[in-house]
């Protein structure tokens, strides 16, 4: 691989390319055989069982946000196939003496990064690091744009349960405006060919969500948009994300939460998902959370092989 | 500015002369003398000799272009441009004045201020007419002296970057604006509704996951500006940068009511939609920012009907360390300077079938109107000797590396335009002549 760390053209702004192939920045702009070959590869994954395919190689986790199950999962990943890890935190790093993101990916790739995946609290901010670096970068959920590996394990997980994604019928329930999930889940969804209804109040499902991908409904009834679902993917009010929003979580729950219920109108062999984390008693309750047809548990585990094929994939042994 | 003693003469023969003020479209010739029109004739009946003499054969002569909306960071910034290299800007981009921001480091909120950016040894190569602060620091708070910012050459006064929020202290402003003819101007954005947002709110800002500023932030502040401005008799409130449908109904209510209700629109406004903004590109990012299809559609009807009194650049120069980083975190302001001719003949004219004199008249007429340029935006005989040619049939492509402003942050870098500036003329002198 080349070691040229960044080139300047005179003086002016650096060099920008397109990104280097391998990166995983979003969903929406990933080709549907792309999407198929990380799902086929992801089968063949196993982190007890695995060949040290990266070996060799440094992966490098910048972490800007706090994460549990995404950052130990692409770590689980890359270490069962033989590579290197070192975790970045914003705290602790020379981030917190003001060096901006395109400064810290250059001395990431100049201590040796062979592939950068990173979790920022700002839109765009791994699609600007891609085009300016020379190795590929992996977003691991960037602001409230996308989540792309974690759509991949959504539906990797539900591959495990039912025999192909074309024609289910998926209802995304929740704070939809703030989610990267949501955003990286639908345009999946839409790709594949299911039938998606997303449910939430004005506030956090805006009319205009219908526009993100083609075939969508929104519903702002929770029971019209769970019967006859074959999959339910329940996402958290991200707090933190309101921001000026006056939403009455007692209207929320008695509207929106995921109740036995409410699943109960969904097909029998319906998937109940959450990304997580989940917040009991509030978008679901504890016993939907537990409950046989919930797989929360089985996504977290899924993302390890599914991340295992991401990083493959990016550096180039898959 | 160039000021000259000796006597100088300029012919400009065999060109199509386009002046709105003096209902001229026609081959004239025109003579330039000491800094002034001295002499306007159809082809080859100009008599007297000149020093100097311009072929202007297949182009367009019109009026010195008048921006009214250029942040020049000076002083305080010229990391970012500098009044030498942004009128340099101006001059290659045709326009021969140029009124200049007061968010500045100071911010130009005092007659001293004024005078010192319009001092010769700024460097400006274009007529620099400082637009003052209408609050101190403008914070919002207490008004500046606005008698004394006029008196030290100041065309008007703005908070611009930010609104004039609160509503009494607008009111006082347009109280004495009435007082002392003197023009207000208004970035009209409710700030309290565009908290953290980064672009217009709609399909792109959902879909690329940034927070987006809704468009009633700004129709909210035109429409009650314009209320405002109708209970002082000679009220003069000019809405910068406006680009909102919902706001140009609010300015249309105004001019039926004769309120003495003005506007301008930017190049980059008339010229894309929010839906541009791609793959997180910070030249695409500017506030106000690029807003839907159906609001550009207005925007271009309203440049069509009058409603729409300048093109204004907002020419906003950022360095690479302030551009080149996360969309959110990124400066809002595009660089607009050299790209305004190019756009208006290519979306206007070309597009929209707009006449090129309406499109000279919101260059030259029209901002010489909003802030009462005497003797400008016209080739009258007797004004000033500032010109500019164009070839509005020539085909380019802008090439933002070679951008004569030290910044080149515009979302135009390679775009093939229609129309070009051939020189420029400031006080009789050419200023800038195309390679």
């Amino acid at each position: 691989m080349s070691t040229t760390v960044r080139q300047r053209t005179t003086g002016q702004q650096p060099v920008t390319r397109s990104a280097i192939r391998g990166s995983v920045l979003g969903i929406e702009g990933m080709p549907m055989h792309e999407i198929d070959r990380l799902l086929q590869l992801a089968r063949k994954m196993n982190p007890l069982k695995a060949r040290p395919l990266l070996r060799g190689k440094r992966v490098l986790l910048l972490f800007y946000e706090p994460s549990t199950r995404t950052r130990a999962s692409f770590e689980i990943a890359a270490k069962s196939l033989g590579a290197m890890t070192t975790l970045i935190l914003s705290s602790g790093s020379s981030i917190e003496k003001g060096e901006s993101l395109l400064d810290t990916a250059y001395t990431l790739r100049a201590v040796g990064a062979d592939v950068i995946v990173v979790r920022h609290p700002n839109a765009g901010a791994p699609h600007l690091m891609a085009r300016h670096l020379d190795i590929p970068v992996i977003n691991a959920g960037d602001g409230m744009h996308e989540h792309p590996t974690q759509a991949l394990l959504d539906a990797y997980t539900i591959l495990r349960h039912k025999k192909k994604l074309n024609g289910l019928q998926v209802a995304i329930v929740g704070d939809l405006y703030h989610s990267r999930v949501a955003r990286s889940a639908i345009h999946l969804f839409s790709k594949v060919g299911a039938r998606i209804t997303l449910c939430g109040p004005p506030e956090l499902l805006p009319e205009i969500s219908a526009t993100l991908a083609p075939g969508l409904r929104i519903s702002r009834s929770c029971e019209e948009a769970v019967r006859g679902a074959d999959v339910v993917m329940v996402l958290r009010v991200q707090r933190e994300r309101l921001a000026g929003l006056k939403l009455s979580l007692p209207d929320y729950i008695s509207r929106y939460q995921i109740t036995m219920t409410r699943l109960r109108l969904a097909k029998n062999d319906a998937l109940l998902m959450h990304p997580g984390p989940i917040i009991r008693g509030l978008e679901i309750t504890w016993d939907v959370a537990d409950c046989p047809q919930s797989v929360i548990v089985e996504e977290v585990k899924n993302g390890v092989p599914l991340r295992m094929a991401v990083l493959a994939r990016a550096l180039g042994k898959a | 500015m160039k000021q000259s003693s000796q006597s100088h003469s300029l012919l400009i023969r065999n060109g199509h002369l386009i002046d709105p003020v003096a209902r001229v479209d026609a081959l004239m010739d025109i003579l330039l003398r000491d800094g002034q029109v001295s002499e306007i004739a159809p082809p080859n009946k100009i008599r007297s000799g000149a020093d100097e003499k311009f072929d202007a054969k297949g182009l367009i002569v019109a009026p010195g272009f008048i921006d009214l909306h250029v942040h020049l960071r000076e002083p305080g910034q010229n990391y970012k441009e500098t009044i030498a290299s942004g009128t340099a800007a101006a001059a290659a981009g045709g326009f021969t004045s140029v009124c200049c921001m007061p968010n500045t480091m100071p911010v130009l909120d005092s007659p001293e201020w004024v005078t010192w950016v319009r001092q010769p040894q700024r460097g400006a190569v274009v007529n620099v007419f400082p637009v003052g602060s209408a609050t101190q620091a403008s914070k919002g708070a207490v008004l500046t002296d606005f008698r004394a910012l006029q008196r030290a050459g100041a065309v008007a006064v703005t908070d611009d970057g930010k609104p004039i929020l609160n509503e009494t202290t607008m009111r006082d402003a347009l109280r004495s604006s009435a007082e002392i003819n003197f023009p207000i101007v208004q970035h009209a954005e409710d700030t309290r509704l565009t908290q953290n947002c980064s672009m217009h709110e709609g399909p792109t800002s959902l879909r690329l996951g940034l927070r987006g500023m809704t468009d009633a932030a700004e129709a909210a502040i035109v429409d009650r500006d314009v209320q405002l401005a109708q209970q002082f008799s000679g009220a003069r409130l000019h809405v910068a940068h406006l680009s909102t449908a919902e706001a140009l109904t609010a300015v249309r209510r105004g001019k039926r009511n004769r309120a003495r209700v003005t506007c301008e629109v930017t190049p980059h406004h008339f010229a894309l939609t929010d839906s541009d903004v791609r793959d997180y590109d910070t030249n695409f990012k500017m506030n106000p920012p690029l807003r839907s299809a159906s609001d550009r559609e207005a925007l271009l009807a309203a440049l069509g009907d009058g409603t729409v009194d300048a093109i204004a650049t907002d020419h906003a120069p950022h360095a690479p360390h302030e551009k080149v980083v996360e969309f959110e975190r990124a400066a809002f302001g595009v660089t607009g300077l050299e790209t305004a001719l190019g756009l208006a003949i290519t979306v206007l004219h070309g597009r929209q079938k707009m006449p090129l004199a309406r499109i000279v008249e919101l260059l030259t007429a029209g901002p010489a109107r909003v802030v009462d340029l005497r003797g400008r935006g016209t080739l009258l005989r007797g004004s000033h000797a500032d010109v500019t040619i164009f070839d509005p049939k020539k085909r380019w492509t802008f090439d933002a590396a070679k951008s004569r402003s030290k910044s080149h942050n515009t979302p135009f870098d390679g775009w093939q335009m229609t129309g070009k500036v051939v020189a420029t003329i400031v006080a009789g002198r050419i200023v800038y002549r195309s390679s």
